[in-house]
């Protein structure tokens, strides 16, 4: 698997515990309006992702990111190299 | 052409379904008369005030209020000026003189607000290339401080000692780091595992920062904090404070021992472009944190206030945020808003005065009755309190 893939894949289950409403998930889908989270759900998804990756996502970078595809694309750039 | 006001309409709504359910709006209070620091008359009714944070008491001593009367008389109502230009007079010196006694630093540095302390301290010393390394239940002044300036911000888990040293740990090793951390959090009222916190906070590298803005002049042996409390005070880098709750009046400081620490007087826009505190506030606070020095008395009488009417609320059945008391805070989780806006108005019926939080204010979207205490509360007070809550609790089914 090419390694944007894989990484949609781990990222894919780490949603799946707080897809609520079972919706499919695309690079499109968005934290907020699609699977409608919460702060509360995003600080806990994203403190998993972190974990996970082995990596930070500041709330800096956090405010740029709106779905499932920026997500992979960002940790695509802060896992390489590692 | 859309209304810049569009944004609040589901908050309004919110309000608007909560006022038409005929409830007393909890965020509308005003008290007419103040007879004490625990005693106030609201619509006309006298109430038992349990939601101030005025933990020591020291709104009316005599001796601050003398203080505040002689410097109205001797220098006026205002000092119409920054502290780096016409606003710093005797009593400025004064009172961050009083604060560098009270904690035994080097340097202290008094704002017009705690809030403006947070905002001023941490936007200056964290720049764009730092780490901000904060708890997620932080106080809105320690995120408007983190909005303002513009260091990366990395959030951890509420007082989660190794989510805290996971990131520390996972961040470039020479990058600046500023770990920012409260004593006490207000909305629960539990404290930080500092001592943990300080130390893997310093094993990376970070300089700390901690709010006691809850917890002076009560917490540790001296009144300086959970810093004390937990023998970790000349580890921090920074402790931030605020003259309005303990103290008794308005105003917000940090102290340091850093050797280049008064150059932020010159760099720290929110202390250098406005207006510096009234010549009676600060010197209603230097007489106060004077006192606040010596009132162990006062502390231990606070402490056995909030263990009884902590032990009372959870025999009546009520749920509370810490399995212990912890700090002069006691909060009371109500199952929802609607149910803690009624238990709020039975208890204002009753004569008591509680905090109603909700969220964004909240963690995890609680609905809170923030209880605060006072070293003035007397005993009966205490039963009476407990009284009141048993009444209102019964009367909205809250408790059986």
């Amino acid at each position: 698997m090419p390694d944007r893939q894989q990484t949609f894949a781990k990222v894919l289950e780490q949603v799946e515990p707080f897809n609520k409403k079972g919706i499919a998930v695309s690079d499109a889908t968005r934290f907020a309006a699609d699977l409608e989270w919460d702060s509360l759900t995003v600080l806990d998804f994203v403190a998993n992702i972190e974990d996970e990756f082995d990596v930070i996502i500041t709330m800096n970078m956090q405010a740029e990111i709106e779905n499932v595809g920026q997500l992979v694309d960002a940790l695509e750039k802060l896992t390489a190299g590692k | 052409m859309s209304d810049l006001f569009d944004k609040f309409d589901p908050l309004i709504e919110l309000r608007d379904g909560l006022l038409e359910s005929g409830v007393t709006d909890p965020f509308g209070l005003v008290m007419e008369r103040v007879e004490s620091p625990t005693v106030a008359i609201c619509n006309g009714k006298r109430t038992i005030l349990l939601g101030t944070y005025n933990y020591m008491g020291m709104t009316f001593d005599p001796d601050v209020i003398a203080a505040g009367k002689q410097a109205l008389d001797d220098f006026g109502s205002g000092t119409t000026g920054s502290r780096v230009l016409n606003g710093t007079y005797v009593g400025h010196k004064e009172v961050e003189q009083a604060l560098k006694d009270f904690y035994a630093m080097d340097h202290a540095m008094v704002f017009s607000t705690g809030y403006q302390a947070n905002l001023g301290i941490i936007s200056t010393i964290a720049g764009k290339d730092d780490y901000i390394i904060l708890d997620i239940d932080s106080h809105a002044s320690i995120y408007d401080g983190c909005a303002l300036g513009n260091a990366q911000i990395v959030p951890f888990r509420h007082n989660d000692v190794e989510a805290l040293d996971k990131r520390l740990k996972r961040l470039p090793p020479e990058a600046g780091k500023l770990v920012v951390l409260e004593g006490v959090y207000s909305m629960l009222g539990d404290l930080a595992p500092l001592k943990e916190m300080v130390a893997v906070s310093k094993a990376a590298g970070a300089m700390v920062l901690v709010d006691e803005a809850h917890s002076m002049g009560f917490i540790g042996e001296h009144g300086r904090g959970v810093v004390e409390l937990q023998g970790v005070i000349d580890d921090v880098d920074f402790i931030i404070g605020t003259f309005s709750k303990s103290v008794g009046t308005v105003g917000g400081f940090c102290v340091s021992n850093h050797p280049k620490f008064e150059i932020l007087r010159l760099v720290c826009r929110p202390y250098v472009f406005t207006a510096s505190l009234p010549p009676s506030v600060v010197a209603t606070a230097a007489t106060s944190i004077r006192k606040l020095m010596n009132s162990a008395d006062k502390r231990a009488h606070l402490w056995e206030n909030s263990k009884r009417l902590h032990a009372g609320l959870r025999q009546l059945g009520f749920t509370l945020g810490t399995e212990e008391p912890q700090s002069a805070i006691i909060a009371v989780i109500m199952p929802d808003l609607e149910t803690g806006a009624a238990m709020w108005e039975a208890l204002l019926n009753e004569g008591l005065y509680v905090n109603l939080a909700r969220p964004p204010a909240t963690p995890a979207n609680m609905t809170l009755l923030r209880c605060s205490l006072c070293a003035l509360h007397t005993e009966e007070q205490v039963g009476e309190i407990l009284g009141m809550f048993a009444a209102a609790g019964r009367a909205t089914g809250c408790i059986s």
